[in-house]
């Protein structure tokens, strides 16, 4: 089907790609159906979820592993359930992005992550029962702190200082 | 708003499959006890609106170019 987007124009899309969101996200309970756009190169971890029923909403996303490798939190029973997941393998998770004018300022949410069962294609925006994760992360230094991390391997006195800090 | 009175271990029952409890009260803080169907999502009301705060924001994003986002670092 041709579907009207925020950022790409008129595009086609193949309606079996339409995740179903059946509460909608917070602040957007009325927008059930979306669909994740990758943008030409496919080892950006970036993606947009662009909604079907309404042109003007568009979310910027990240995939959050590409990011933080260690990323980890137990998906509420509440979400396995609503969304029928089997298997790990078949979820995919995006961490929705606020742009700002900053490169600096650009955050992703590793609070609420979205869910998506790719088998069913249901989706949900879940919670994660953790203080270890916020709403707002800031992109770049969420990387700059992964290559402080790869750097501390090369040096074994540095390696020690940074696990015994963990 | 209905407003109810209830004591420590008093529980207040919504439709057929949820109960609300009030488990402790110390000072100004009430812990309470929820059943409810695992269907239900149960939240702090203020991480729910900071969630619906951020997406909010973020879905008053401007075309970007978010290939290119990272690489003039």
């Amino acid at each position: 089907m041709l579907l009207k987007t925020k950022h790409f124009g008129e595009i086609n899309i193949d309606e079996k790609k339409i995740i179903n969101f059946e509460d909608g996200i917070p602040g957007f309970e009325n927008e059930k159906r979306f669909i994740v756009l990758y943008e030409g190169d496919d080892k950006s971890p970036f993606r947009w979820m662009q909604s079907i029923d309404n042109p003007d909403l568009a979310f910027a996303m990240v995939d959050p592993i590409m990011i933080v490798p260690d990323y980890d939190g137990e998906i509420p029973k509440e979400a396995v359930e609503k969304l029928e997941i089997e298997k790990p393998e078949d979820i995919m998770v995006l961490s929705i992005v606020v742009v700002r004018e900053e490169v600096e300022k650009i955050s992703m949410n590793l609070k609420a992550p979205i869910i998506i069962n790719t088998k069913n294609n249901k989706g949900m925006q879940v919670i994660l029962d953790t203080d270890r994760y916020s709403v707002r992360h800031y992109i770049v230094d969420e990387l700059q702190r992964q290559e402080v991390k790869i750097g501390a391997g090369v040096d074994t006195e540095e390696k020690r200082v940074y696990s015994g800090r963990r | 708003m209905l407003v109810l009175t209830r004591k420590r271990n008093e529980s207040i029952v919504v439709g057929d499959n949820i109960e609300i409890t009030v488990v402790d009260i110390q000072g100004d803080q009430v812990r309470i006890g929820i059943n409810a169907p695992k269907s239900v999502s149960i939240h702090r009301k203020e991480i729910y609106l900071e969630i619906q705060a951020e997406n909010k924001k973020a879905a008053d994003v401007k075309k970007v170019n978010l290939k290119d986002l990272l690489k003039n670092e």
